[in-house]
């Protein structure tokens, strides 16, 4: 029982999605959306405090049920990304969905995706980290396609299934090799077991490499990456910010998690299985692929989802450089990028939600002159642009040189001048948005006056540019838990 | 606590002015800059620093040190505090701004509080570029100064304004990327000697010889990658030719008031920065490269030179010309005498004044006659009097004109250049005072047939008469430069003062 107080995030999310399946149940006529709401964002407020709370408290945290989970500074800090970003999106899709139907069941799905999340947060083991994987998985499959008569959508989730299902094969594949070689599937146990044995780097090897792939998948990197633009751009905008971000940060820590848990460097390197060079490979490629598909996208959700990508390679540059003299700054470095992507990608996705709930267009040509029919908002999606092309705008800037500061504190400068390249790459697709909410011409047609104000979006909206720009002012809170985070991870 | 008061006073005043009304915003935002101009004044005359900030020894006017946090081995702080270097450019931003301003409000006619607002959000960013001393606060407010000024130019400049806003915005930033590589690289080079991103302990560690090695880098390499890594991404900014290219395109096609701030204010980041990184920071590597440096700027003097000659649009001419004032800054840092260190930072602030004057004035005509080539305009002296004499008193006062503040400026560089000990310093100086040369040339050829012969304009002029407000600024600019050429010690003084421990790190001499 006691274990489960530790759980409590977890179970916050988990209890809010069955109580949303309940009510619908008892009440299946009822289309009060707010109480719906409501239920979604107690539920990851709960999760969110509830996190906060036990990372500061003097509870005993540590690894539950035989060493299975565990539950640390880590795992806080990502339920904390998971869960913010889960009540943004819930808040925003209060207007979103509101004429779409199947409204508990779409709850239900996202909160059941954000405890699978939390759950990959805590993994200890690849079988947790699997059936977590799943858990997630499943609802956002269901979410993508939640437009379910429309070919997009549909087109999209099954994508996003396919190659989903594809890559959870390879990871459980890669596991069971992993199992085969080290007899064993808890994280430390393996570790203790390569360190006692040194015949069994051949399958080993091919095991790390297949849960590397099987994890690509989850944070969008090269190479399974293929899914994202189309999932997101098919997905309705609240999904594609949920997934992008959330789904994102879960399986950064799990990658953070096995690789530095299962497989330390100091101890894989002696058997020649050094897998910070396939990182870093996958690293360069990831952001370098993303930031150029970008450039040449005219529609703006798939501008955001190939800049998804690239902020996928600018965080594996934190498991790219655990060369063992700036471990901590390196790891801790990608945990608070991740943190405040998490707002300011949500924020720009979003803010697409709104423009679609307007009926505005996809490609970049429709927001011309959005800025001065709608300044506030637009003044938001401006911050979490300049915050993601790495502008002072936000925190997003602070997290973007502390990683390359950390690249090269580690040694790798080639590593963080290919992300500067990138990051000036960035700034060119991003600002393109910019030029079109506020410096092109005006569409004259463009009329948004006359309809009803989406106060959920907008909500959502202002919370997340709000804690993106108060993030660089007061960067110390996020960067203290990250490296607080980062220090638990590695020691 | 000023400078603090200072920074907020402009950038509450932005944020303030982004909301107000467009009728109200020009009038508004003039008051609302008058605040930080009186900030900026009453830490001029209760200045009481002494000495380069950078250099121990020293003694840092309204310093503020408070923690904000820790990033893995290293802490950041909000270090702020202003010496004999920065507060002549504070006094030249916040004296600048205000006249902006007042200069924009005959040519901006649309969204007028979005311009008035970020002018204000600008001089912010711009204040604090020039008092932090933390370099992770710096960089925040160097890399903030890039927003406002890519909407500036991009919404209300020329014809051509979005790839010029584009081209800025792109072209500086990745600058900024790789002179932060290579300060970083520096940073961890440094190892456990420092314990904080604070200039001014890395400058002390610095100076106590404490680089080390990094990866396959050792201390020696490393010190002079950083080091070209920074020149160049300061290069880009000042701009040194050939890092230029972007300067010309954002000048022609932004606005008069923005063009003042982004020649005024803008280009003295870039020198600022190399004094204080490459020129302090390392500088023994400085000392070492400074022949080739030196010739980097005497090309950068003559090339700009040249380009401007080659010119027609007035606009154009001031922007080349920039390029070459802005050489004459190099060649002075290059030299390590108290003149020219100090003649460099006293050619900021006059460059400062002149080529606002000069874009100021360009705007006038501009605004008069709709045109700005030269082939278009013929005897405007008639016509527009006291334009025609302020530009024309401008343009001396640009070819170095003694009474005049571009006089001492100049003096002071090539008294210090002629007294550097590196190789062929001499020859460098001549060839840059051969500059001066072609500079007079096509001032003068512009003033001759711009100003002089019968009255013309191609085109549809409405030759409305300058009001009183766009008129004043002028005045004011004229009468300061005038001011500081007759008696350059209103702020050489304080500026000697901080140059002179940096003369003398290498035992340098004490007055040539």
């Amino acid at each position: 029982m006691s274990e489960l107080i530790l759980l409590i995030p977890q179970l916050c999310l988990l209890l809010s999605a069955l109580l949303i399946l309940g009510y619908n149940t008892i009440f299946p006529k009822s289309t009060k959306l707010v109480i719906l709401t409501g239920i979604a964002a107690i539920g990851s407020l709960g999760s969110i405090s509830t996190a906060i709370f036990l990372s500061s408290s003097k509870l005993q945290l540590g690894s539950l049920f035989g060493g299975q989970i565990v539950v640390d500074g880590s795992s806080l800090f990502f339920v904390v990304i998971i869960s913010s970003v889960t009540l943004l999106v819930s808040i925003a899709s209060y207007d979103y969905i509101n004429k779409l139907g199947n409204q508990a069941e779409y709850y239900s799905l996202l909160l059941l995706a954000a405890t699978g999340m939390s759950l990959m947060a805590s993994a200890n083991s690849l079988v947790i980290a699997f059936v977590a994987m799943e858990l997630a998985s499943l609802p956002s499959y269901a979410l993508v396609t939640y437009l379910k008569s429309n070919e997009g959508s549909t087109e999209a989730g099954l994508k996003y299934f396919l190659i989903g299902a594809l890559s959870s094969a390879i990871f459980v594949y890669g596991s069971s090799l992993i199992y085969g070689a080290t007899g064993s599937l808890g994280l430390s146990a393996i570790s203790q077991s390569i360190l006692y044995s040194s015949s069994i780097s051949g399958l080993l090897g091919i095991g790390i490499l297949m849960v590397i792939g099987g994890l690509a998948f989850k944070t969008a990197s090269v190479p399974f990456h293929f899914w994202a633009p189309d999932a997101y751009e098919g997905a309705i905008s609240p999904v594609s910010a949920f997934i992008s971000s959330a789904s994102k940060a879960a399986g950064f820590i799990l990658a953070f998690r096995i690789l530095i848990e299962a497989f330390p460097i100091d101890v894989v390197s002696t058997l020649g299985l050094d897998w910070t060079i396939a990182i870093q490979i996958l690293a360069v490629l990831t952001m370098t692929l993303g930031n150029f598909a970008a450039v040449l996208q005219e529609n703006v959700k798939r501008m955001l989802a190939y800049s998804s990508i690239g902020h996928a390679g600018y965080v594996l540059i934190g498991l790219a450089a655990l060369t063992g003299s700036q471990d901590t700054l390196v790891i801790g470095a990608s945990m608070m990028h991740l943190m405040i992507y998490g707002f300011m990608n949500t924020g720009a996705f979003l803010f697409i939600a709104l423009a679609e709930h307007w009926d505005i267009g996809p490609t970049f040509k429709d927001y011309r002159g959005l800025g001065l029919k709608a300044p506030l908002v637009s003044v938001a999606m401006t911050i979490f642009l300049f915050s993601l092309a790495g502008l002072p705008t936000g925190g997003g800037f602070l997290t973007k040189y502390v990683l390359f500061m950390a690249a090269i504190g580690a040694g790798f400068w080639w590593l963080a001048a290919i992300g500067a390249i990138n990051s000036a790459l960035s700034l060119y697709f991003y600002s393109r948005m910019v030029k079109a909410l506020w410096i092109d011409e005006p569409i004259s047609d463009l009329n948004i006056s006359s309809r009803r104000i989406p106060l959920g979006i907008y909500a959502a909206i202002f919370i997340a540019a709000l804690i993106t720009i108060l993030s660089l002012p007061f960067f110390s809170i996020i960067s203290d838990f990250a490296m607080t985070a980062a220090n638990v991870l590695l020691s | 606590m000023l400078i603090e008061l200072t920074i907020l006073s402009a950038f509450f005043g932005g944020l303030f002015i982004l909301l107000s009304s467009n009728e109200n915003s020009p009038k508004l935002s003039f008051y609302l800059s008058l605040v930080p101009l009186l900030g900026t004044l009453i830490m001029w005359l209760n200045f009481d620093g002494s000495g380069n900030a950078l250099i121990s020894g020293s003694t840092i006017a309204f310093e503020t040190y408070v923690s904000w946090m820790s990033l893995g081995p290293y802490s950041l702080n909000w270090h702020v505090g202003i010496d004999g270097i920065s507060m002549p450019l504070l006094l030249l931003t916040s004296i600048l701004t205000p006249l902006a301003i007042l200069s924009a409000w005959t040519p901006i006619t649309h969204r007028k509080s979005q311009f008035y607002g970020l002018i204000l959000l600008i001089e912010a960013a711009l204040f604090g570029v020039f008092v932090a001393f933390d370099f992770f606060v710096w960089f925040i407010f160097w890399e903030a100064v890039l927003i406002p000024m890519y909407f500036l130019i991009a919404i209300w400049g020329g014809t051509k304004r979005k790839r010029a806003a584009i081209k800025f915005f792109i072209y500086t930033n990745v600058a900024s990327l790789i002179m932060f590589i290579g300060f970083i690289a520096l940073i961890f080079g440094l190892g456990d000697s420092i314990q904080s991103l604070d200039l001014i302990e890395v400058s002390a560690a610095l100076q106590a010889d404490k680089l080390g090695g990094l990866g396959l880098l050792d201390s020696h390499t490393l010190k002079s990658m950083a080091f070209l890594a920074m020149f160049i991404g300061f290069g880009v900014k000042v701009p040194i030719v050939p890092f230029h290219t972007w300067l010309p395109e954002a000048h022609v096609e932004a606005p008069t008031p923005v063009s003042v701030i982004l020649a005024g204010v803008l280009l003295k980041m870039g020198t600022y920065a190399l004094l204080r990184f490459n020129f302090t920071l390392l500088a023994d590597v400085a000392q070492k490269w400074a022949s080739m440096i030196a010739l980097v700027a005497v090309i950068s003097v003559i090339y700009g030179a040249f380009l401007a000659l080659a010119q027609t649009d007035l606009k154009r001419i001031i922007a080349y010309s920039s390029i070459s004032s802005m050489g004459y800054v190099l060649l002075g840092l290059t030299t390590y005498t108290v003149y020219g260190l100090g003649g460099a930072t006293f050619q900021m602030i006059s460059h400062g004044l002149l080529s606002g004057l000069l874009f100021m004035s360009v705007g006038l005509i501009y605004n008069a006659t709709h045109t700005r080539s030269i082939e278009d305009l013929s005897g405007l002296a008639d016509r527009m009097p006291i334009t025609s004499v302020i530009f024309i008193v401008g343009a001396f006062g640009y070819m170095g004109l003694p009474l005049m503040s571009g006089f001492a400026a100049e003096l002071f560089i090539f008294l210090g250049a002629f007294g550097a000990s590196f190789p062929y310093a001499k020859l460098y100086t001549a060839l840059s005072m051969f500059g001066i040369v072609i500079v007079a040339g096509y001032l003068l050829l512009t003033i001759q047939r711009v100003f002089f012969g019968p009255f013309e304009v191609k085109g549809n002029p409405d030759l409305i008469l300058p009001q009183i407000h766009d008129i004043i600024p002028l005045v004011i600019i004229l009468l300061i430069i005038i001011a500081l050429g007759i008696a350059p010690n209103i702020i050489f003084e304080m500026i000697q003062d901080a140059v002179e421990p940096l003369a003398f790190l290498f035992g340098g001499q004490s007055n040539v």
